[in-house]
């Protein structure tokens, strides 16, 4: 009895992963599909029927993606942006701060305000922020690119949320050793803060690396392009060249897949919006 | 021990630079864009403020005889309608599934699920247009070969809306499956041991012991997920450009246009808070909804 029972239950379990594994191949399908092509010549691809691997392997559309267009140069820029948005996690990590454990005049209300912010749909804001960086002169320039996206609600929330956790007795202990607000925040609560630092890192390369609104809006010159605008003009203007294009989305996609599966164990864990009982 | 003013102004020096920045770029342009609602701000506006005209409501009540911002309100309305119902039982589904056990090809699906929702929209929209492609995609290919199809995907106005439904529904169904997963992850054991003594099926467990426990999780989900299909921007705008017959424009992407590509920008603006306004609403509508549930 207790036999068949276990048994009804691995049956179940084999079912439900062959089920799943199913599924899986047809969320990964697209995946396959491009990064394969991307190694295709496009006598190929434009044949009525293609297998699923390349028949002669071509490294030609990567070339291309530097040579013929600016990938180089949307790549610089990409990784200027996303560098500088680190730069924003550090001032979200300061906030997060500042409001997980100081009282100060308006802190409620203000905190209020920042998680308010998180319901402005960016397509409210996205006329008159272009306003406002046109006013300071800032349209067609990195810095324009930049700015609008530096600081968010959602981050300074979970950076107050983790901070909170911290025990006020470690802060006192130091702020009677003599140790300067700034010293503290460098040495004691930034080393302690790693596991939201890690989240919040990939993230923020996560999100820098796929700029794509912003730099849309606000660059109107090439030199000032993101890999996914360049993306985007490269698909406008070579419509039928699906190697090239294919080969530019894997320029994109590959390095994004491969930081997640080496941190994946930070980001996962990073999900439960449920209460804690 | 009294408090000099330095004191006081320290934690100021932590928040304010996040703040200024939350003020300039997304509190303050809320204003702005209330304001030029009003306008009929466009290109010389922009260089000569002199010439920036208040037209009351006129913007308002010229969107309401719109008839293509009229299609994209039916469309967006089309997306929210079928799109969220779709993300949320596909990702509960595959949630529940990958739960069932614990070993390494389980949570080697978890990653597998979770790939689409990390890479970029604009990568994935150029993959999915090859695909689509009615005579060289790999979806025709495959279909014509159990004798299927060829289906127009994004060229046919009736087929469009849902071959991008398709593409967005495959890229969010990773962050809702591991919203739901931890929240599964959290249930007591002890809940499903004493239903097994009282000889409930798997079924009935799920009903009522999985499902009631998910009540919050279902919720964020599909608040979240309303939200980001009111905002359907990206797929749309690489994908089809909002066409064939502006049968897959969404208000944000005509908000966009107009802005943008037409540099109407009064009129835009008046358009986006339509928006901001049905966004607003859905969302009480879901609190209300979570209230009287949870009162019951």
């Amino acid at each position: 009895m207790i036999n068949g029972n276990k048994s009804a239950v691995r049956n179940g379990k084999v079912a439900v992963g062959a089920i799943l594994l199913f599924w899986g191949v047809i969320t990964i399908l697209p995946f396959l599909w491009m990064f394969l092509s991307s190694f295709k010549s496009n006598a190929e691809i434009s044949q009525a029927t293609q297998n699923f691997l390349p028949n002669h392997w071509t490294f030609d559309n990567y070339k291309r993606l530097f040579v013929d267009s600016n990938f180089g140069v949307y790549l610089k820029n990409t990784l200027i942006i996303t560098l500088f948005s680190f730069l924003g996690m550090l001032l979200n990590a300061m906030a997060g701060y500042g409001f997980a454990k100081f009282k100060f005049k308006g802190r409620g209300p203000l905190f209020i305000l920042v998680l308010a912010t998180m319901m402005i749909p960016g397509q409210v804001t996205m006329i008159p922020v272009y306003l406002i960086l046109n006013e300071m002169h800032l349209t067609n320039t990195l810095a324009g690119i930049i700015l609008p996206g530096l600081v968010g609600a959602f981050a300074i929330f979970l950076f107050r949320q983790f901070m909170s956790n911290i025990s006020n007795s470690i802060i006192e202990a130091a702020r009677l050793d003599g140790a300067s607000e700034w010293y503290i925040f460098w040495h004691i609560i930034i080393p302690i803060s790693k596991p939201v630092l890690a989240v919040q890192g990939i993230l923020t390369f996560i999100g820098g690396w796929n700029a794509f609104l912003w730099p849309l809006i606000i660059a109107n010159d090439q030199k000032y392009y993101t890999l996914s605008v360049g993306l985007q003009l490269l698909q406008g203007q070579h419509t039928s060249d699906y190697g090239l294009q294919m080969a530019g989305s894997s320029f994109m996609v590959i390095p994004i897949v491969i930081i997640f599966i080496i941190f994946q164990k930070y980001i996962l864990q990073g999900f439960n919006v449920q209460a804690e009982k | 021990m009294a408090k000099t003013l330095r004191d006081k102004l320290v934690p100021y020096t932590f928040v304010l630079p996040a703040l200024l920045l939350l003020a300039l770029f997304s509190l303050i342009p809320i204003f702005i864009a209330l304001i030029i609602s009003f306008t009929g701000l466009d290109i010389t506006g922009l260089g000569d403020w002199s010439q920036i005209k208040f037209i009351g409501l006129q913007n308002y009540t010229q969107l309401f005889h719109d008839s293509a911002f009229l299609q994209s309100i039916l469309n967006t309305g089309y997306y929210v309608v079928i799109g969220v119902p779709l993300v949320i039982l596909l990702s509960l589904t595959v949630a529940i599934l990958i739960n069932f056990g614990q070993n390494r090809f389980f949570r080697f699906m978890r990653l597998v699920f979770y790939t689409p929702s990390i890479t970029n929209t604009v990568a994935v929209a150029v993959v999915w247009t090859y695909m689509y492609n009615p005579s060289m995609g790999l979806l025709n290919n495959l279909f014509g070969k159990i004798g299927m199809g060829p289906f127009p995907w994004l060229s046919d106005p009736a087929t469009a809306k849902i071959s991008l439904i398709i593409l967005a529904v495959w890229k969010a169904i990773g962050l809702n499956m591991l919203i739901f997963l931890a929240a599964l992850q959290g249930i007591p054991e002890s809940l499903y041991e004493a239903a097994e003594l009282d000889g409930a099926g798997w079924w009935q467990q799920t009903r009522h012991i999985t499902l009631p426990s998910l009540s919050f999780s279902i919720f964020f989900v599909t608040v979240t997920t309303l939200i980001g299909w009111f905002q359907f921007f990206d797929e749309p705008f690489v994908m089809t450009k909002g066409g064939p017959l502006n049968s897959t424009n969404s208000v944000a992407l005509f908000v966009y246009q107009n802005g943008f590509q037409n540099s109407n920008f009064g009129y835009a603006a008046a358009g986006s808070f339509i928006m901001f306004a049905a966004i607003i609403l859905a969302t009480l509508v879901q609190f209300k909804l979570q209230k009287k549930q949870q009162g019951l």
